[in-house]
């Protein structure tokens, strides 16, 4: 787990900042621990803002500086923040050493999902939206890949098209991923403007939750959701984007996810990849625990059939957010170390886990909700305590209860 | 403030058929399959609720839905989507014949007992293919709208006029720096006379060997006899060779199922892993030759073979749950139709029929026919299935002709008796040949009919094996896409 906020522990800054996103720019070659804040506009007074590591005495006297609190320390050259008004709060943005990097755009959407694990709010936050156009201008152009991330980036219509451009614009070669439930693409001339400005790294992640609309509609909780998202889907498909289904799997669409998967493979086949995810047990899905709750276990054949037939349909498929030790053996190879890093941990029954290197681990979240099947295992995917034919080396370390959930999350440093 | 599942259904939305069609099972319960041949197994009680129009089940209305046989009242959404998977699965209509099949001589040093076209006495070449004739197939055969083009080569014994073949790969080749289609070359031939000059050409111009291998040794040489009785023999070192020098995979190998066939489908499976094979096609009795004549004796020997294939099919379903991988072909076909979009790519099994637009072949006296049984039919003194020669015809006149719209019109199936309203028809295909060959006509009376009694019989087979066995599930997954 990072902490991607935190407060100012010193700060100098007297009056009201006017631009709110900055780049943190090395001082001077030797030194980590100093950064000149660096604004999108050049003219702005950012110039003489300094970052200070916490521990770092300021600079010069006279120097506007803000000092980052110890958790933030991992902060290094490039990294973009945001400061409040009065500095008194740092916000990371973006990291040039994360695993991904995600710009959320609203907290606003017209879906209002059982497991969302960001719930949507209704009140006015474009300034999130500013945001965002700063921070590309600031991001390096080796820049990997970022991602869109909502509430619903499309809600913003026109100014999501310009982001996008925006992006195309100043960050030719990077990957651009949006989360959106696909609705606004069913206005084809919508799909069709987006299409002209994104560049060809750009894929829409967009969120299947039935073969009909009585389940799809009933997990997003909006009516006529089902139909806007296949139609926008096709939609893209249609001009040829680059388009990624994402099902998360809870209560509701696990019993289900054979028939989903058979519905992408007969008519969505075009689609260029599927995501199968784990439940991330954040804010309505904690709300909605007993509606949305499964242990994965209890779907673990359902998960691996669905797997199997998207695979065989050659659709790049893959599975995110589950443990190795809840999934059958023979999908493990599409299992993705997804969870973001700031995020991810692993608990303590891992340690002795024999491909612990290679499972995606937890969400911090986890200890409002995980399996109870969690438990180390070999590396051809038999539980450690019941490894065939070498039972004699088990019995010695026996004691079932070990292996057993207990508290949960541990970090993975515990 | 969560709605549910159930209320939001039954309170609003009313509910209408879409097209589909049904059938019962014997092994009981009811299949339903839609517009595109996507399917659904019903118990009786949930089928009566179809029928009824009684919606209140939510498990069942889910399962309706997606498999679009009902839809929410004018909900244009399942529509887009059955419009889109039809265009889907006929694109390849519009991009009509890929495959041309050049007879390049009748001369064959075989003598197989169920061979009607072969001149195995013949030493002269008044069976060969004219070079001219060639050229001017090949002319017909680039004029085709489909990007891939593959030429095959038959005979009698094709390699018996290996200086023909030659001849036409390399003039394809020219021709096809201007055409810039994907070209591709396939030899049938027993392998018997293959000798290093022709291994060395086929490596240079990467052509595909198709042989006949019938099964085990005993069987293999009482049904293909030779001076020698060695057929077997030459067939297996054949294939050695071209695997060797070629390629494990550039051999391919074909079997004919005759009577004596019928009581060893596992000794012929058996022969084909042995061989390395991963595909084996378990082809039905072919009805040209004396049996055309009887239709009771065809209905018999039909459920003689149908015996042999599900005895055959079983065990290759037995030999990949135990770790041997090998596809039936035939079933492949099938499940093609009943999992994907895909039309199946397999001409005798295409509606509209494969004759002219999968396939033409070219005889060796240059006259153009629809289909390989089409040529058989005309050497037993019927020539429906002439649709003109290379010398005076062009590929639109062969495409336009008379001759091949009246039998691809006439036996498209979605407008056949019992084949319009039969819940298998998208799982089927249209073949006015066998129809014409054995009832007189293009359509034929579907229950004397052996082609429609395959699809009934088999694709029930293979929707309850996908039903009921998850190992099944996957491995006709796998078939399908393959």
């Amino acid at each position: 787990m990072i902490n991607l906020y935190g407060r100012a522990t010193n700060q100098s800054i007297k009056r009201k900042l006017k631009r709110l996103v900055y780049r943190l720019d090395k001082h001077s070659e030797n030194e980590s621990d100093w950064f000149s804040l660096c604004s999108s506009d050049f003219q702005d007074e950012a110039r003489s803002l300094t970052l200070v590591k916490n521990g770092r005495i300021p600079p010069d006297e006279g120097t506007e500086y803000v000092t980052a609190p110890a958790e933030l320390g991992y902060l290094v050259n490039g990294d973009i923040i945001s400061l409040s008004v009065d500095a008194s709060r740092i916000n990371v943005i973006w990291r040039g050493n994360a695993n991904a990097n995600s710009l959320l755009l609203t907290e606003r959407c017209d879906n209002y999902c059982l497991m969302c694990s960001q719930p949507p709010k209704t009140k006015n936050d474009d300034w999130l939206l500013d945001q965002a156009f700063d921070a590309i201008s600031l991001m390096p152009q080796t820049a990997k890949e970022i991602g869109f991330t909502g509430g619903e980036p499309t809600f913003y219509g026109q100014r999501f098209i310009d982001l996008v451009g925006h992006v195309d614009k100043c960050l030719p070669n990077t990957a651009l991923h949006i989360l959106s439930n696909g609705r606004k693409f069913s206005d084809f001339s919508f799909a069709e403007k987006y299409a002209s400005f994104a560049n060809k790294n750009t894929m829409v992640g967009i969120p299947v939750y039935g073969a009909e609309e009585t389940l799809h509609d009933y997990v997003v909780q909006a009516k006529n959701a089902f139909n806007e998202t296949v139609n926008g889907v096709l939609n893209l498909g249609e001009l040829g984007q680059l388009i990624e289904i994402r099902v998360v799997l809870h209560k509701a669409t696990a019993p289900q996810i054979v028939q989903i998967a058979e519905f992408i493979c007969r008519n969505l086949p075009f689609v260029d990849q599927v995501a199968l995810m784990g439940l991330e047990m954040m804010g309505l899905a904690r709300g909605n625990f007993s509606q949305v709750w499964i242990d994965p276990i209890e779907y673990i054949e359902e998960l691996a059939e669905a797997v199997q037939m998207l695979a065989a349909n050659k659709i790049h498929t893959m599975v995110y957010n589950h443990q190795l030790c809840v999934l059958h053996h023979d999908i493990w190879r599409f299992a993705v170390k997804s969870i973001s890093d700031w995020k991810n941990e692993y608990d303590a029954v891992c340690k002795s886990c024999e491909v612990v290197d290679t499972c995606g681990g937890f969400f911090h979240s986890a200890k409002y909700g995980s399996s109870s099947h969690i438990q180390p295992m070999t590396r051809d995917g038999y539980p450690l305590t019941n490894r065939p034919n070498i039972q004699s080396l088990v019995t010695s370390v026996s004691n079932q209860d070990t292996w057993k959930r207990r508290s949960i999350p541990v970090t993975a440093s515990d | 403030m969560v709605t549910s599942l159930l209320q939001d259904n039954q309170e609003r939305k009313v509910y209408e058929w879409l097209p589909f069609r049904f059938d019962r099972l014997r092994s009981g319960g009811v299949v339903v399959t839609n517009m595109l041949g996507e399917w659904l197994k019903l118990s009786d009680s949930e089928f009566n609720d179809l029928a009824g129009k009684v919606f209140s089940k939510p498990e069942l209305l889910i399962k309706l839905t997606s498999k679009h046989i009902i839809r929410i009242k004018n909900d244009k959404l399942p529509v887009r989507l059955l419009a889109l998977k039809i265009a889907t699965k006929n694109k390849n209509l519009s991009y009509a014949t890929g495959l041309h099949i050049f007879v390049v001589t009748l001369r064959c040093e075989h003598a197989c007992e169920y061979c009607q076209v072969s001149r195995q006495n013949s030493r002269n070449t008044e069976f060969d293919m004219a070079e001219s004739d060639a050229y001017a197939a090949l002319a017909i055969a680039f004029m085709s709208p489909s990007q891939n083009i593959k030429l095959e080569f038959q005979g009698g014994e094709s390699l018996l006029n290996f200086d023909l073949i030659k001849k036409i790969v390399i003039r394809a080749q020219e021709m096809n720096i201007r055409f810039k289609k994907n070209l591709a070359f396939v030899i049938a031939t027993n392998l018997a006379v293959i000798d290093d000059e022709i291994l060395s050409f086929a490596k240079t111009h990467n052509i595909f060997f198709s042989t006949s291998l019938d099964g085990p040794s005993s069987l293999h040489n009482a049904n293909r006899s030779r001076p020698g009785k060695n057929s077997w023999e030459l067939a297996i070192s054949g294939i050695e060779r071209v695997r060797k020098e070629l390629g494990h995979d550039q051999v391919s190998a074909l079997m004919t199922t005759t009577d004596r066939s019928l009581t060893m489908p596992k000794e012929i499976i058996d022969e084909y892993v042995r061989m390395g094979f991963q595909e084996i096609f378990l082809r039905h009795l072919s009805p040209y030759g004396h049996a055309v004549k009887s239709g009771a004796n065809l209905k018999y020997n039909n459920r003689r073979w149908l015996n042999f294939y599900f005895e055959g099919l079983e065990y290759i379903i037995e030999l990949n749950r135990n770790g041997t991988e090998i596809v039936e072909i035939l079933a492949s076909t099938y499940l093609k139709k009943m999992l994907t979009n895909s039309s199946g790519g397999y001409v005798d099994l295409a509606t509209p029929t494969g004759a002219g637009l999968g396939a033409l072949v070219y005889n060796y006296d240059g006259d153009i026919y629809a289909s390989d049984e089409g040529r058989m039919l005309k050497e037993m003194g019927d020539e429906t299935f002439k649709l003109g020669s290379v010398r005076t015809h062009t590929f639109s006149d062969v495409l336009l002709s008379d001759s091949l719209l009246n039998a691809v019109e006439e036996s498209f199936a979605p407008s056949n008796p019992m084949c319009s309203d039969c819940a298998f028809e998208s799982h089927c295909g249209s073949d006015p040949v066998i129809h014409h060959a054995t009832q007189g006509d293009f359509v034929g009376f579907k229950p004397s009919s052996t082609f429609c009694e395959r699809t009934t019989e088999i694709v029930p087979f293979l929707m309850e094996k996908y039903e009921t066995d998850r190992f099944c599930r996957d491995l006709f997954t796998r078939w399908s896409v393959r």
